[in-house]
């Protein structure tokens, strides 16, 4: 089997874009990522495109119509908040697989503001506010009070992540916000959800992301191993049952599962890791993530946010690029985003916030209902 | 017809005469519990293997967070709580009769489950409906 590589990784600075179309703004992350390794799309033989809003709209092949129709197989994909790297791992398969030498994948959306989550039932009358909350920040503030009920995590001990995370952004130019958010003012931002604030939730914004990704000869044959990216794995899984996942999505075990998995398929612990980019949806969610991704044992979490340890400069920095708090969340865009924050690092090429000599680095996304992937990437010149 | 209102919950029921109450099915062969009937076991696949019964009405506080805002016409602070049933079983449901803040609202609390109108919501057709609630029980020594 070969081993797949990413030759070629972009995406748009993430923003509101109410006045162009989801296929428009694929479409510039596909050509972004194509020039990046002086690819065209006439090069590619098959295309796996990540959308949510428009899954049913055959947004792959609309973003061909934008970028040239040369016939090759699309596959739309839809699976939550890990669309994007699903979409990338179809394609990391299809390479894997033999099938095919070069292939592209896309992630994109285009959000509306506001609280993500229905009002519950589609019929009778709305059970929002009647049988609990099923808004997102509602739902993984109880899956940090399930953190703080076993570990005493505390309210401030979430707030630090946000703080880190919007601190990051403000080195990424690609990042919808580059603001610092002291302390104070995370912990004082309007309250959505106890124990997250506004400023602890990620952002709703529009995005795009795409990869080039290459078989090793390939690569090779193109001359492209010099900026080239090895996927080490490439993981999924869904959530196996818990006790209380009717009525509280489990996002810990999928994740727990992914990468005790990719850890093996890659054959390196998360102590190799140089940088993670994980999926923080909510302050509450990267708590979690700490420990199921193993950067520490169980009810270490707290100590690590305090302690600096995940801070760019420290032991293991997470989500260098601001992460879904700051640098922003368009669903099916985030999982291909994060391998390219990861894939820029390894490149040597993510400016001032640049980590250090990062040889292999490890992403992260859960999509709630729920299914978690996981991507280990190296350094590969 | 009758005026009874309806269930807000597939796995509430409302009963012509009696109380009100939480079903839930077991799975015979590897005890899950899960709320409302149904035919397989989500956890073991077993077919044929789930049996109804009617949940407790008391359990405990697992994990909760305090809503303050919400989808609009929602009124707010309440709290979403998510709470172990006695003997089996984990629901969803707001907590009452308690001050929404973390200092009022305790992990492992004893909760009763009440049963009142859904905080007056009708549907198209104007009918009532009946929801479940949590009250913290005062704590048995």
């Amino acid at each position: 089997m070969t081993d797949a590589y990413v030759v070629g990784i972009d995406m748009i600075r993430f923003g509101r874009f109410p006045d162009r179309s989801v296929p428009n703004l694929g479409a510039e992350a596909a050509l972004m990522a194509l020039d990046d390794c002086g690819l065209r799309i006439q090069d590619m033989q098959a295309f796996y495109c990540g959308n949510l809003g428009q899954a049913n709209r055959m947004v792959g092949q609309r973003i061909l119509k934008e970028i040239g129709q040369t016939g090759i197989p699309v596959v739309n994909v839809s699976n939550a908040c890990a669309t994007g790297a699903t979409a990338f791992r179809e394609a990391w398969i299809s390479v894997r697989a033999d099938l095919y030498d070069l292939v592209l994948a896309v992630g994109v959306e285009q959000m509306g503001k506001g609280l993500l989550g229905g009002p519950g039932g589609s019929r009778g009358i709305p059970k929002e506010g009647l049988l609990g909350s099923g808004t997102m920040p509602a739902v993984f503030a109880e899956a940090g009070m399930e953190h703080s009920r076993k570990h005493g995590t505390t309210f401030e001990q979430f707030a630090k992540i946000s703080v880190k995370n919007h601190h990051h952004s403000t080195m990424n130019p690609k990042a919808m916000y580059q603001v610092e958010t002291p302390l104070d003012t995370v912990m004082n931002s309007e309250m959505i959800s106890y124990p997250n604030t506004k400023l602890m939730c990620s952002v709703n914004v529009d995005g795009s992301a795409a990869a080039v990704l290459a078989s090793e000869r390939k690569v090779r044959e193109l001359g492209l191993m010099d900026r080239a990216v090895r996927i080490r794995a490439s993981v999924m899984t869904s959530d196996p049952w818990q006790e209380r996942d009717l009525v509280m999505p489990d996002v810990n075990t999928c994740t727990r599962n992914a990468a005790s998995d990719a850890y093996e398929m890659a054959g390196v612990g998360p102590r190799d890791l140089d940088l993670v980019e994980l999926h923080d949806c909510f302050a509450t969610a990267e708590m979690l993530h700490y420990e199921n991704l193993g950067l520490c044992s169980d009810g270490e979490a707290g100590r690590l946010i305090d302690e600096g340890e995940v801070e760019l400069g420290g032991r293991v920095p997470v989500n260098v690029s601001g992460g879904l708090l700051s640098k922003g969340h368009p669903l099916g865009a985030t999982g291909i985003a994060n391998i390219h924050e990861v894939s820029t690092h390894l490149r040597e090429e993510a400016g001032v916030r640049q980590v250090e000599g990062a040889r292999i680095g490890l992403t992260h996304v859960i999509g709630l209902g729920s299914c978690c992937g996981v991507h280990i990437l190296e350094k590969a010149a | 017809m009758s005026n009874r209102p309806l269930p807000a919950a597939d796995y509430l029921v409302v009963p012509d005469e009696g109380d009100p109450y939480l079903q839930g099915s077991r799975c015979s062969e590897c005890d899950a519990v899960f709320l409302g009937d149904r035919a397989v076991c989500g956890r073991c696949g077993g077919r044929g293997t789930m049996r109804t019964e009617r949940l407790s009405d008391r359990g405990i506080l697992y994990s909760y967070s305090i809503v303050h805002r919400s989808f609009p016409g929602i009124v707010v602070p309440f709290v979403s709580a998510v709470v172990d049933l006695d003997g089996g079983g984990t629901v969803k449901g707001n907590l009452v009769d308690v001050i929404p803040t973390p200092e009022a609202v305790v992990f492992d609390m004893p909760v009763q489950v009440v049963y009142r109108d859904a905080l007056g919501r009708l549907d198209s057709a104007g009918k009532r409906y009946l929801a479940f609630f949590f009250t913290p029980l005062p704590e048995t020594s």
